[in-house]
Order: C-alpha cells, then structure tokens, then sequence
C-alpha cells in the first residue's frame, strides 16, 4: 500500500511555505524566481496527490499545463532581469524603487 | 520500477523524496550564491519528480527531469553566468524592519492554516470528475496514454492556448533581452 496522501500534501504544504518565505525576504529577483518556482513545484506535487487520490487524470493534465506556463513565465521573467540589469547593472529588487509613491 | 516498488517500501521512497525535496528546497533559501541556489533547486526538483513516480504520474516526472532540471534551471544559470552575478549578495541590511519576522509569521500562520485543513476536511467526496467520465488511474507508466487522450480531447484548447503562449513568450523574452541599437551602449 501507498503512503497516505496527507503525507505528501504535508510535504507540498512545507515546500510551499518554504519558498513563499523565500520570495518574501531574499532580495535577488533571480533567487525569487527561483522561490517561485518552489511554490510551483508544491503546488504541482498537489495537484499529483489528488489526481491519485481521486483517480483523475485531470490533476496530471493540469500540471502538465502548469509546467508549459512556467516555463513561459521563466522566460518572460529573466527576460527582464537581463533588461533591468542592463540599466541598474543589479538583480536586486531594493533598487527598483524610483517608481514609489 | 514496478520491481523496485515492490522491493523498496513506499515509505523509504517518500522520506527520500522529502529529504530531497525540503534540503533543496533548503539550500535555495539559505544560499548566498545564485549557483549555488539553483543546484539546490535541482536536488528539490528530482525530490519533486521521485514523488510524482511514486504516486505513477511517470510522464510527468520525465517531463520534469527535462523541462524543470534540464531547460528552467539551464536557463537560470545561463542568466546568472551571462549577467556575472554568481558573486555573494552583499546586501545585508533589512531595507524593511522586520520583514524577516513578518514574512516568518506568515508563512507560518499559512502552511498551518493548510495542514489544518487537510488534517479536518474530508475532500474525498467519492464524486467522480465530469472531464474523465471517472475512470479510475491506470498504476505505473499506463497512465501516459491516458493524460494523452485528455490533454488532446479534454482539454485540447488549453493545449493550444499554451502553444499560442510559448510562441508569445518565447518572442517577447527575446524582445526583452534583446540589446538596443539605438540607444547608447555605454551603460552596458
């Protein structure tokens, strides 16, 4: 027998808030991103839970469509990390602040 | 690994999977280097991919391995190389007070709320979801033939909305990244 789910969703939920602390305090946009992707991947090994759980192969399809959009959405991100830092010559996000009200 | 999930206890594969998993997961936090950080973010996504095997979702630890360890992290270090930022980040301070303990608590008060919540919800309703008519998970590699035939009738225009998003992606980060003729090269 299999181990029980909650074990796994405990695990996504650690791996979530893990990286959720991650994005919040490190300052690189490279390490947020990297901390997103952290978030993504619990999410994902949620969504695979359930779709054991349940026996739907609906959760695998939608992780197959949440990895397709963060590929994309690493691309477009680093994207503009190499735009800013051409400016700013920094990765830090402390230093993005001329915008500020 | 049929063989091997008989021979090892599905136990042993989740403490690896979570040792691999949190560590990584870990080490992304803690690291100063951005390479370092994105090494460990490989350990936690091969974690990642050993739980999807070990709940067979195999097509989808591949893609994994390929898509996240092979293309997102390449492409991570690419970045950090190309920039020149693998140095250490010698900021310090905390621009915000408190943000540490902020974010902590939150955090905090967030994967609690969560693991609460599956320790007393009930989210087995037994209902079957309309998409796949409820037919149940095929075990092992067997469940590849089945996530093809509902991302190609199911959900085929997610599919191709996602085709129409990597193109839009793939142009506009080339966009971004591109250097500017026009404008002056001195900064660069």
């Amino acid at each position: 027998m299999n181990v029980p789910a909650a074990w796994y969703l405990i695990l996504a939920a650690i791996l979530f808030g893990v990286g959720a602390f991650g994005l919040l305090t490190r300052r690189s946009a490279l390490i947020m991103f990297m901390c997103l992707e952290l978030m993504l991947n619990a999410v994902n090994l949620t969504f695979v839970t359930f779709a054991r759980t349940l026996s739907d192969i609906g959760g695998q399809a939608t992780v197959f469509f949440v990895m397709v959009v963060a590929a994309a959405e690493v691309t477009v991100g680093l994207g503009i990390v190499v735009a800013i830092f051409r400016r700013r010559t920094s990765t830090s996000v402390d230093e993005l602040s001329e915008m500020k009200g | 690994m049929l063989a091997l999930s008989y021979a090892v206890p599905s136990i042993l594969i989740f403490i690896t999977a979570a040792l691999l998993t949190l560590v990584g997961a870990f080490g992304v936090l803690v690291m100063k280097n951005p390479v370092h950080s994105a090494l460990s973010l490989i350990m936690t996504l091969f974690g990642v991919a050993v739980a999807f095997i070990a709940q067979s979702a195999d097509f989808l630890a591949a893609v994994q391995i390929i898509v996240y360890a092979g293309a997102i992290v390449v492409l991570f270090l690419f970045v950090i190389m190309f920039l020149g930022v693998d140095r250490n980040d010698t900021v310090r301070v905390d621009p915000l007070v408190g943000q540490r303990v902020f974010a902590g608590a939150g955090v905090v008060i967030t994967v609690g709320g969560l693991i609460a919540l599956m320790a007393r919800a009930h989210w087995v309703t037994g209902a079957m979801s309309v998409s796949t008519g409820g037919v149940a998970l095929a075990p092992g590699s067997g469940n590849v033939q089945q996530l093809g035939t509902a991302v190609f009738t199911t959900y085929i225009f997610a599919f191709e909305a996602t085709a129409a998003l990597l193109i839009i992606a793939v142009v506009g980060a080339v966009l971004l990244a591109r250097r500017e003729r026009t404008s002056d090269e001195s900064e660069s």
